[in-house]
């Protein structure tokens, strides 16, 4: 096992590194009695082949120390003062526009194998599992693509008011961004996050159980702001076409009565710059707590009319299948959800001892009331912690304080929204519509961590 | 596409019924009038009520030729294929037609579920074909060419006889025999509003209980072992550093160098940065795949419609002018029957694509 030891000139954690699975296991059920001794006695034989990191950690407790001291003394990070510390830094300005540090790297934005056999149709997925609070950092929102994405000349784009008006209306995005505008955290999930997980588990990680989900602060203009200098029928106009400029040319039927509350906007802006070009740049649509694909990108058009308009992704996709072979259609809310984001499927945890369960609360009919977190797979239930902001159909943050005790564990969370709505076990949401429904799943969802630490994407009867 | 209906009912309504539209003069000197002519090239949504539809019409039979020329190196010569995307046709009956319910909808155990089982408007085949089809060339087949290869799809699917020239005149007919027409609702709580009447209840309803709420749980469904890598190492898919680290998967669970792979990537070489690094050599090539939309359908070594690059490369190596050619003129005949059509495609591109080929298309 010494090669285990020299990967980083990191210590490795104990006791899971440097113990065999045999041995792990034994620690773990010889736990309750004697653990002490035990796990002493399992680090002392383990020392004598793997020289380094086991010493200190034979000190004590019950808890394998994350951090022990080294045999030398001291850690040699302490101890030798690093070329960051004893030579010149970079000057300003050597990135214009900067980048994460080289050891993010494993952030990135993936597809799901075999889920799209294109890339210009297809999906990535953000790496929740590694973010934290609720901005979405713009490089790693999710993608959803319906005919690939384009960086426009936004002096060349226009947007254009037709349909039940006064007067149709053509607008520059100077004149778009000339108008008094408004910023506002919003979350957009895709109406097919978690789709993959309907029957069963397929997926290992929250990335792609839950990644097609981002939130950031857009900036633009209220539709009925533009509407009203077009003129429009408010009483006759009860629904309202977006259209895209691209090759799709997305169309989706948006409705009326969020327009009306000033909910929906056009925007420009999204984190303090403008759109990414995978996000829709120069101009989307942001229709709050409605599923992603209304937020039509690289909007071009806005047609008022007084029926809805069954486009190819309201009468063909994004209809949700019933049992009785029904499908709702012009199922828009993206009804309340959670998910713990640590720990989550894929990863390991190394230690037994203290943990922050960290995840994330939304809900498309307003504010996140409260969330409950269960570690023994939704039997008993404790209320975490929601963060600031608390906005409405914005992500939420919720913490909650815990310490793993080496036995095996399976985490959920259960939010709550301001209408008293709670989110749904699978089965509840199975109950009433099948398991074929492919959108809008926000059953709560279920990781096991197990004994060797490592967790695993897992539904419970 | 000049739409004589919308215009002439804009124009109705500006002069008829001045009452009802309330315009704001709050922000003067944002916005201006917006043409007819500028209207008629971008309004070209059609409506299940077919406003918006233009005059015109298409028989079956030019249809089949637009499809197979068109359409069917993604579709499938019948509608079938899911290679490229979901299959279009398939799975309705007769009897469908009769009911206007897709009875195989029922049946949670008919594999897969067709554009023509789904669909219960007409218009939405229509109005998507007109916007964005064909795939890589949108918006470029004429009103004829539209109403053809809707009639074709319709005639596969029986719904229409094979000799039928699909028109304005008749959609409305048509559409009473499409086989899922009684098969939506919006009986639902998730849209916002009360368009289509006043909204039910959310269908589930959880409560909060805190202690002793379920049986004792069992795991029930969790990812096979053999699924295990499927996504890739997820150890290079969590950060480095912080209170978990990502399982490496490419091992087994639980054998004993599991910590060593989770742990190595963080210090100095984050293993992403390096995988990439390796590939950069490529980059320019896969960005030119991408950009000359090649991969829409040619992956880097499965045959999706064309071959795969890794394919090509171990049949044609060093033949650099052939490769720069054929990227160029497409042809059929050298990896089946379905054609790859000519490519608009720079001389520079398709020269730099074809090196990678002859080179052996080194990943």
């Amino acid at each position: 096992m010494n090669e285990q030891l020299n990967a980083s000139g990191r210590l490795i954690k104990a006791p899971e590194n440097f113990l065999t699975p045999t041995d792990v296991k034994t620690v773990f059920n010889e736990g309750k009695q004697g653990r002490r001794d035990f796990i002493r006695r399992a680090f002392a034989a383990a020392s004598t082949a793997t020289a380094a990191g086991v010493a200190a950690v034979s000190a004590s407790a019950a808890w394998a120390q994350a951090n022990p001291i080294p045999t030398e003394g001291g850690d040699p990070n302490i101890l030798n003062l690093p070329e960051h510390a004893t030579g010149l830094g970079q000057g300003v300005a050597t990135e214009g526009y900067g980048k994460p540090s080289k050891y993010e790297g494993n952030l990135q934005r993936r597809q799901s194998p075999g889920l799209t056999q294109t890339n210009q149709a297809s999906v990535s997925f953000a790496p929740l599992q590694s973010l934290f609070g609720i901005v979405t950092p713009s490089g790693l929102h999710f993608e959803r693509h319906h005919q690939g994405w384009w960086d426009i000349d936004p002096s060349k784009h226009r947007f254009m008011i037709n349909g039940l008006v006064k007067n149709a209306k053509v607008f520059t995005m100077d004149e778009i961004m000339r108008l008094p505008s408004v910023s506002r955290f919003h979350f957009i999930e895709c109406g097919a996050n978690t789709a993959v997980d309907w029957g069963n588990v397929a997926v290992p990680t929250v990335q792609y159980t839950h990644g097609m989900l981002s939130c950031s602060e857009f900036t633009g203009v209220p539709l009925i702001t533009l509407l009203e200098l077009a003129g429009a029928d408010l009483k006759k106009g009860k629904f309202v076409l977006a259209e895209g400029g691209d090759g799709s040319s997305m169309t989706r039927t948006i409705p009326m009565s969020l327009i009306t509350s000033g909910e929906v906007f056009v925007a420009y802006g999204q984190n303090g710059e403008m759109l990414r070009p995978e996000n829709g740049y120069p101009l989307r649509l942001v229709v709050p707590g409605v599923q992603g694909v209304s937020w039509v990108k690289y909007l071009r058009r806005i047609e008022v009319g007084d029926q809805p308009y069954a486009a190819k992704d309201e009468a063909i996709h994004y209809m949700d299948l019933q049992p009785s072979g029904l499908h709702r259609q012009y199922t828009n809310i993206q009804e309340c959800k959670s998910v713990v984001t640590t720990p989550s499927g894929g990863q390991v945890l190394l230690d037994k001892g203290f943990y922050n369960i960290t995840g994330l609360a939304w809900s498309g009919k307003g504010k996140i009331k409260r969330v409950d977190v269960s570690t023994d797979g939704g039997r008993n239930w404790r209320q975490a912690r929601l963060e600031t902001p608390v906005l409405s159909k914005a992500l939420t943050r919720f913490n909650l304080d815990w310490i793993w005790d080496g036995k095996p564990a399976i985490i959920q969370s259960r939010a709550q929204d301001e209408t008293a709505y709670v989110q749904p076990m699978y089965k509840q949401l199975r109950d009433v519509r099948g398991t074929r429904s492919i959108y809008h799943n926000n059953a709560i969802q279920s990781w096991l961590v197990q004994e060797n630490g490592e967790v695993k994407n897992v539904q419970v009867s | 596409m000049f739409k004589f209906p919308k215009i002439a009912i804009a124009i109705f309504l500006c002069i008829s019924s001045a009452s009802a539209f309330s315009q704001s003069t709050k922000y003067p000197g944002v916005g201006r009038d917006a043409t007819a002519k500028e209207i008629a090239a971008w309004d070209i949504d059609v409506r299940p009520d077919f406003k918006g539809l233009p005059p015109g019409s298409g028989s079956v039979a030019k249809g089949q030729d637009v499809w197979e020329a068109k359409c069917a190196q993604c579709h499938g010569i019948f509608g079938e294929s899911n290679e490229v995307f979901s299959p279009l046709i398939g799975g309705t009956t007769a009897e469908d037609i009769k009911t206007g319910r897709v009875a195989n909808l029922t049946r949670a155990d008919y594999p897969g579920r067709t554009t023509i089982m789904k669909v219960s408007t007409v218009s939405t085949l229509w109005d998507y074909i007109n916007r964005a089809m064909p795939w890589t060339n949108p918006k470029t087949l004429t009103t004829e060419e539209v109403y053809a290869v809707t009639g074709f799809m319709l005639s596969m699917a029986g719904i229409v006889p094979d000799n039928y020239v699909l028109s304005d005149k008749n959609i409305a007919e048509v559409q009473k025999r499409m086989p899922n027409r009684n098969g939506m609702t919006t009986a639902h709580a998730m849209w916002p509003g009360k368009e289509f009447g006043k909204s039910p209840k959310p269908d589930t309803q959880n409560t909060i209980c805190m202690k002793d709420c379920v049986p004792e749980p069992k795991v029930a469904s969790f990812l096979p072992e053999f699924a295990r890598n499927a996504h890739g190492n997820l150890s290079e898919q969590n950060r480095a550093v912080g209170q978990q680290k990502g399982a490496d998967t490419t091992k087994p669970e639980g054998s004993s160098s599991q910590s060593n792979a989770t742990i190595a990537p963080s210090a100095n070489t984050p293993a992403s940065t390096k995988s990439v690094d390796n590939k950069s050599d490529n980059k320019a090539v896969f960005a030119l795949l991408s950009k000359n939309l090649c991969t829409a359908c040619h992956s880097m070594d499965k045959k999706i419609v064309g071959p795969g690059f890794t394919e090509i490369a171990k049949k044609h190596p060093g033949k650099l002018d052939y490769l720069a050619s054929k990227i160029k003129a497409g042809g059929s005949g050298v990896w089946g029957s379905i054609p790859m059509p000519a490519q608009n495609i720079n001389d520079s591109d398709a020269k730099i694509i074809a090196n990678w080929l002859a080179n052996g298309a080194p990943k």
